[in-house]
């Protein structure tokens, strides 16, 4: 008998996020995420950890971020319409330092769209959801067994960048079941790098050593007296009206995940070593182009797969890589075109790019990426 | 059976033909083979249709979406017809038999038994009826061993029901005879 279990990319996502000791959930149900609420409620209390079911989602990211600030790893989970109500504190998350890891299971929209169906649309949301310019991590899983190792990573990166990380899933990967056998994460989890007043000359909330980009966290309400604001603040927490203070913060922010773009990116190539057409997708996309590379690969054509796997920030350096080698590119992704919009800014559109988007809720085929790749043999123009 | 199985199961929201899917491509993992498992649905609770698929196959498979399906329940007669069009050449469709089969389907394709009334009557639950047409789904295309199926069921329903979804799961392998569909698919 196989050792393999059957599991939903949902359920996936709870699992793995109690395995990176996640000890507090907070959310407002939502299709097509609402089985991350329901495993949560029924395993968190197993491992001793904390589900609150709130009232609707910006109370849910607050209790998050309330939670995080405390002490412990948290996380909610939501689709589109929940997502937008989420950006106000998501951005104070952000300014606040908190990490947490948010998951947006995207379904069809715009508003309450088509609430079962599967979509991409929420990419540029994801990005610059929030207000005022701020960084931003987003991982995006294509499968059952990714969910559950990426999202390891999400509360890594969330603990190491004290910040928010956009878990982005798709209804595609968030309602399909696979059979798989979890692998142990050995020494895999970061816990929080924390810090008390007590430790060395400096005892400010926010102090950051020169060199370094991230301030180390101490927990709120234990003991130590200190202010979290999303007013811009010095190394102590408290609000200023420094312009040099308040510039110097937000360029810190940024810089933490631009400088560290590196460490931060990922991606998945498939049959990229000699390929003349990338395939560029991402998150459940990611199964219809590989069964595409592989029919055309059949035919003899020189095709590949790149999928970004951390999708914001968008993985520039191997992109850039890869493109001497190639002819033209192929994006495909579940919207009108929007990680169309950061393919055609990283490649200045040096080489063609062509564009197979949906938005009615059905789901990108294998035939439907053939019959277009069959078709940008006849016409060379980009899109 | 084939190298890959392509399986959509289509009724009523409610009537469990998620569960069914579910159910057999847990069997399928247990007995080692590749399995994704997919659901459409509306926004009801209750009503509206619901269509499951499940790909059973012995490579990976990526393209979790059914394109030609070698297999279909369909219990009500909207999904019937509705997805009745899609099927592969050879492909098996399995129906209750209050459904009526139309002119346009090839008859000799349709397997017609009584999953409804089975549950209702002999199992004594009209709510078993999901798990009725999996005991007569793996009898007619020869899957699994009833070890495998079993635990596939017992992975995915409450404690203490047991003893109702064996007598469900027996029941539905009797409706399909000995002497038709013995070949599988």
């Amino acid at each position: 008998m196989s050792k393999a279990i059957l599991m939903q990319g949902n359920e996936a996502a709870v699992e793995g996020a109690i395995t990176a000791g996640m000890r507090f959930f907070a959310g407002y149900p939502i299709t097509p995420s609402t089985e991350i609420a329901e495993q949560s409620a029924l395993r968190l209390p197993q491992v001793g950890g904390k589900f609150i079911q709130m009232e609707d989602e910006i109370s849910s990211i607050a209790a998050v971020l309330g939670a995080s600030a405390a002490g412990l790893k948290a996380m909610t989970a939501t689709s589109g319409p929940g997502f937008s109500l989420m950006q106000e504190n998501l951005g104070y998350g952000v300014m606040a330092e908190i990490p947490c890891v948010i998951i947006d299971v995207q379904r069809a929209g715009p508003s309450t769209g088509l609430a079962t169906s599967p979509s991409q649309g929420d990419y540029m949301q994801a990005r610059w959801g929030t207000h005022g310019d701020h960084p931003v991590i987003a991982l995006s899983p294509s499968s059952v067994l990714e969910t559950y190792t990426l999202i390891i990573r999400a509360f890594n990166l969330a603990e190491k960048y004290r910040t928010p990380v956009i878990f982005l899933m798709d209804e595609i990967v968030g309602h399909m079941r696979e059979g798989v056998e979890l692998p142990d994460p050995g020494g895999l989890i970061i816990n929080r790098r924390k810090m008390s007043f007590h430790d060395g000359a400096n005892k400010q909330c926010y102090f950051v050593p020169e060199g370094e980009y991230v301030p180390a966290m101490k927990p709120f309400g234990q003991g130590e007296r200190y202010n979290i604001t999303g007013l811009a603040h010095d190394e102590s927490g408290f609000p200023v009206n420094s312009n040099e203070i308040a510039g110097k913060l937000v360029g810190r922010l940024l810089d933490k995940v631009e400088k560290n773009a590196d460490d931060i990116c990922r991606v998945e190539e498939f049959a990229m070593d000699d390929a003349d057409t990338a395939i560029v997708c991402f998150g459940g996309t990611a199964r219809a182009a590989m069964d595409a590379v592989l029919a055309a690969r059949a035919a003899g054509k020189k095709v590949g797969m790149f999928r970004p796997v951390t999708v914001w920030p968008f993985p520039e350096k191997a992109l850039l890589a890869r493109l001497p080698q190639l002819r033209q590119i192929l994006m495909v992704e579940h919207n009108h075109g929007q990680m169309l919009l950061e393919l055609q800014r990283v490649t200045r559109c040096a080489r063609p790019i062509h564009f197979l988007g949906r938005v009615d809720g059905t789901v990108i085929s294998p035939s439907d990426i053939l019959g277009k790749l069959n078709e940008m043999e006849g016409t060379h123009h980009a899109e | 059976m084939k190298d890959r199985l392509e399986m959509r199961f289509a009724g009523s929201g409610g009537q469990g033909v998620i569960l069914a899917s579910v159910i057999l491509a847990e069997a399928a993992v247990i007995s080692g083979l590749n399995a994704v498992q997919s659901q459409a649905y509306g926004p009801e609770a209750r009503g509206g249709v619901s269509k499951a698929e499940t790909i059973l196959g012995r490579e990976k498979i990526w393209y979790s979406k059914v394109s030609t399906p070698d297999f279909l329940l369909a219990l009500t007669q909207a999904s019937l017809e509705k997805y009745g069009k899609e099927m592969a050449a050879d492909g098996l469709v399995m129906i209750d038999e209050s459904l009526t089969v139309p002119d346009w389907m090839d008859r000799g394709r349709v397997i017609a038994i009584p999953i409804l009334r089975t549950a209702r009557e002999e199992v004594g639950k009209a709510f078993t009826a999901n798990i009725v047409a999996v005991g007569a789904i793996n009898r007619a295309l020869g899957l699994f061993d009833d070890g495998t199926l079993t635990e596939g069921v017992r992975r995915h329903i409450p404690a203490g029901t047991e003893e109702i979804n064996a007598k469900a799961l027996a029941a539905g392998a009797a409706l399909i005879r000995p002497e038709g569909n013995k070949e599988g698919i």
